[in-house]
This record gives structure tokens, C-alpha cells and sequence, in this order.
């Protein structure tokens, strides 16, 4: 049976992790090899890079992070942040990652899931999209699609279960559902939302935004209908560990990867 | 030397990294003629049967693939490189594949997400390629379509997504995954291990 996935995500800012200073008491936590080393033994079943630079200097440092991790760590890894163009994808990719996560640059230009997933197959491209809820107190659930959701969060206008549609009509393999209004609440994922877009789309969706607990991870999986999860904080912080939430989601009866011990 | 064919597809650096990872000495080459001389080949893949055929037929590497099965060359094929062994591929249009393994290529049936996206289990025999990994460990997967009529006498492993398919074929000097091992953490590394002891044992 396909196993859900736990998928930690390391925000990278000039080729260093910028959370997760108390995860381990390593010398050096900012170190994203050593970090996705510590995750993928933790039994991490994938972990996203999410490239939080500004400057097109240090997202060539992006480059060989990635490739240094994938020298080292056997599973799959995403990248994100900063792909704008059919050939931002092929450098990630051929530095090592498996896939690539597009977000504002799909919204400015939809062809871009297209050419990718034409050039590289749909199975690298993944959609990432952050919703926020805008009906009225009391109507029917409705929630639009938000750009540069960091300081100044732009309306797009676009329903989001009309773009998690389109995207995957254009060829996207997977889509990461990002609540702006349950992110950094720490209180649970948006499961309406998870469960109305997972419903409509024959692709894998990931839940993000609002992990604060381990049932947390277990609603979104099952009332939300999510394939994964990310998360973020719970892991870094050193809150919960990975393989305390597989253990916990698995005696819920969520079928789990257990890692195996040792290392090759 | 153990020849890594270079048709452009999107896993070959992190097949090439966990491969030698795991100790073997590789030439990666899009030449027919290094593949002929080889004393084992891998076919990585992902993507599209259809793409990856005419890739192949382009660089006359079909024919070298034929060539080295046929004089019992070892032969590893991952993901697509297992699928272009079948019979034909309903891809994108039936088309003939390379014909070396019995069975066809499927899409997986209506009311699955698809592609199969993450770690799935592998059920499989006691045979060298899989010492030192328990039947039932996880591998992951990334497909949309899987090797349906397939020879049973010839799967070694099998998984269930909505239907169970054979997601591993060794039989003679064939052996053909449908998962990522390079991608499958410490298994798949161990399964590459394994087979790259094989390869060296029978030289």
C-alpha cells in the first residue's frame, strides 16, 4: 500500500538553513547537508529546499547545496523559491533535484507548468499555490490565491479550485496547498480547504501551513484527504521529531514508511 | 566497466551518484559502441516510454540494448528504462517498445491519483538481488503507467496500487525496477549494492 508522506521543509538563505537552530544540538545546524542527513535518519520519506534569497548571486549558492545534499541523502528532494524559468528548473534539476516547486511564476505565466512538464515530465513539476478564505462570515467556503504572500500579499483574483484545475490540466504532478490563514497559527491545517481541492484533482496534494501538533498531520491526512504533509516548524524547533509523528500517524492506523536503521 | 546510457533523462546524475555511491566504476556515455563493449549497462529513466524510445532508436542504442542482452551482458533498467523492455506501451498511442520482456505498458485504471507519487511497499523473493532487505521494505515510486501480461516466472517483486504489478523483474542477466532505487534511501542503495556485487562476481 502507497505509504503518506512526512515532508520536512528547510527554508535556505545564501546556502544556509535559516530555521532549526534547536533541532540538534549539532555544531553546526545552518548546514543544510547535515540537516538533510539528520532528517532523511529520522525517516523524513522527502524534504523541500525552499531558496529564500533575493539575489540571483546567492542562487547559484542554491545550486550547490543541492548538489551537496544529493551526493549524500538518497531521497527525494524539491526545490523551490526563485524558479522563474524552464532553465532555473534544468539547474536544479541537474544539480540533483528530483523536482521543482513553482508558485508566483505560474500565476504570471501558466505556460511555465506547461514547458516544464513537457520538458521534464509532470512528475518534476510541482504547483505550489498559498489561499486565503475571502467569502463572507456564514456563505459557502470560497478561497482565492495569493502572490508574494511574505510582506505584501497580493490578491491574483483566482479561485483556488479553479487553479488547482487548471494547473494540473497544464501538467502539474503535484500540488502543495499552503493556508495563509492557518499558517504560522500553529493550530491545524486547513482541512476544508485540503479536502475540496483533493477532491477535484487526480494528482497528489500536500498539505501546508498550520502544523502545531502530530493530530494535526492526522486530520489533514484523513478528514483533509492530503497524500502528505510539510511541515516546518514542528520539526525544527525540535518540538516533535519525525519519527515520533510516523510512529504516532502509524498506530492511528495511516500507513507509514518506517525507516530502516543504518546507513550504506 | 559498468556503462550508464545518457539519453537525456532527468534521473541520470543521482542514478550515477547512488551507484557509485555504493562502489561501482562507471562510464556514462551516449554511445552505442561503449555500451556494446560494457561489461554491464544501466538504463535509467523517467518519463515517458514513448520520448524515451525514440531517444534510444536515435542514437542507435536500441539495437546495442538488444546486443548486449542477447550475449547474457548484465542489464539493470530503472523506471522507464524497466518499462522499454515490454512488448509495446499504450504511452501516448500503442507503440512497440524493445521487446525483450513479455507484457505491455497500462495506465494505471480510473480513480487512482495518478502518478503513484512516494514510498510503496516491494514484496518480494530471497534471491541475491535483494539480500539484506526484508520483503515488505518501501522503495519509492513515481509512475503513471506499470508492466501489465508480464511473464510471472520472471517478477521478482510485487507492489499494489489499486491492482498489484510487478514492480521488479530478474530473470538471466535482466533486472528491471519500476521504483527509484537511487531515490529509495537505504534500500535502494542496498539493492544497487547488490547488484553491483552480482555484475562483479559474474566477470
Amino acid at each position: 500500500m502507497l505509504t503518506r508522506r512526512i515532508i520536512p521543509c528547510l527554508d535556505v538563505k545564501a546556502g544556509r538553513v535559516v530555521k532549526g537552530i534547536s533541532f540538534v544540538n549539532h555544531r553546526d545546524a545552518g548546514d543544510p547537508v547535515a540537516l538533510a542527513a539528520l532528517y532523511d535518519a529520522a525517516g523524513a520519506d522527502e524534504l523541500v529546499f525552499y531558496d529564500i534569497t533575493a539575489s540571483s548571486d546567492e542562487r547559484n549558492i542554491m545550486v550547490d547545496v543541492v548538489e551537496q545534499v544529493a551526493r549524500q541523502v538518497f531521497i527525494p528532494l524539491t526545490v523551490g523559491g526563485g524558479i522563474r524559468t524552464v532553465d532555473d528548473m534544468y539547474r536544479m534539476l541537474r544539480a540533483g533535484a528530483d523536482k521543482v516547486s513553482i508558485n508566483t511564476a505560474a500565476v504570471q505565466n501558466p505556460g511555465l507548468i506547461e514547458e516544464g512538464a513537457r520538458r521534464f515530465g509532470s512528475q518534476c513539476i510541482v504547483l505550489s499555490m498559498d489561499a486565503r478564505r475571502v467569502n463572507e462570515p456564514g456563505a459557502a467556503p470560497r478561497w482565492n490565491v495569493f502572490t508574494h504572500t511574505g510582506r505584501d500579499p497580493r490578491p491574483t483574483g483566482l479561485d483556488a479550485i479553479a487553479w488547482a484545475k487548471q494547473v494540473v490540466a497544464l501538467g502539474a504532478g503535484e500540488l502543495v496547498i499552503n493556508s495563509m490563514d492557518a499558517d504560522g497559527t500553529g493550530a491545524g491545517y486547513d482541512n476544508e480547504l485540503l479536502r475540496a481541492i483533493s477532491e477535484q484533482v487526480g494528482v497528489p496534494v500536500i498539505a501546508s501551513g498550520g502544523a502545531g501538533e502530530p493530530a494535526h498531520l492526522l486530520s489533514a491526512l484523513r478528514d483533509g484527504k492530503a497524500d502528505a504533509v510539510l511541515a516546518a516548524s514542528i520539526f525544527h524547533f525540535g518540538t516533535y521529531t519525525v519519527g515520533a509523528v510516523k510512529t504516532y500517524l502509524a498506530a492511528q492506523g495511516v500507513p507509514m514508511r518506517q525507516p530502516p536503521q543504518g546507513t550504506l | 566497466m559498468i556503462a550508464v546510457i545518457n539519453y537525456g533523462a532527468g534521473n541520470l546524475p543521482n542514478a550515477v551518484r547512488a551507484l557509485e555511491h555504493v562502489g561501482a566504476r562507471l562510464q556514462v556515455t551516449d554511445q552505442a559502441a561503449d555500451v556494446r563493449r560494457a561489461s554491464a549497462v544501466v538504463l535509467p529513466g523517467v518519463g515517458a516510454t514513448a520520448d524515451t524510445m525514440r531517444s534510444l532508436q536515435t542514437m542507435e542504442m536500441d539495437a546495442a540494448i538488444r546486443a548486449v542482452v542477447a550475449q547474457g551482458v548484465p542489464f539493470l533498467g530503472i523506471c522507464v528504462g524497466m518499462q522499454v523492455l515490454a512488448q509495446s506501451s499504450e504511452e501516448f498511442g500503442l507503440h512497440p517498445c524493445l521487446g525483450l520482456v513479455p507484457g505491455v505498458i497500462r495506465r494505471f485504471p480510473a480513480g487512482l491519483k495518478v502518478p503513484q507519487i512516494g514510498w510503496n511497499q516491494v514484496e518480494h523473493a530471497e534471491t541475491p538481488l535483494w539480500q539484506g532487505i526484508p520483503s515488505g521494505a518501501e522503495f519509492y515510486f513515481v509512475h503513471s503507467y506499470y508492466l501489465d501480461e508480464a511473464d510471472q516466472g520472471q517478477i521478482s517483486g510485487r507492489t499494489e496500487y489499486g491492482l498489484t504489478f510487478p514492480s521488479a523483474l530478474a530473470f538471466n542477466n535482466i533486472t528491471a525496477v519500476q521504483f527509484h532505487p537511487e531515490k529509495s534511501g537505504r534500500w535502494g542503495l542496498q539493492l544497487l549494492k547488490n547488484w553491483v556485487s552480482q555484475v562483479a562476481g559474474s566477470q
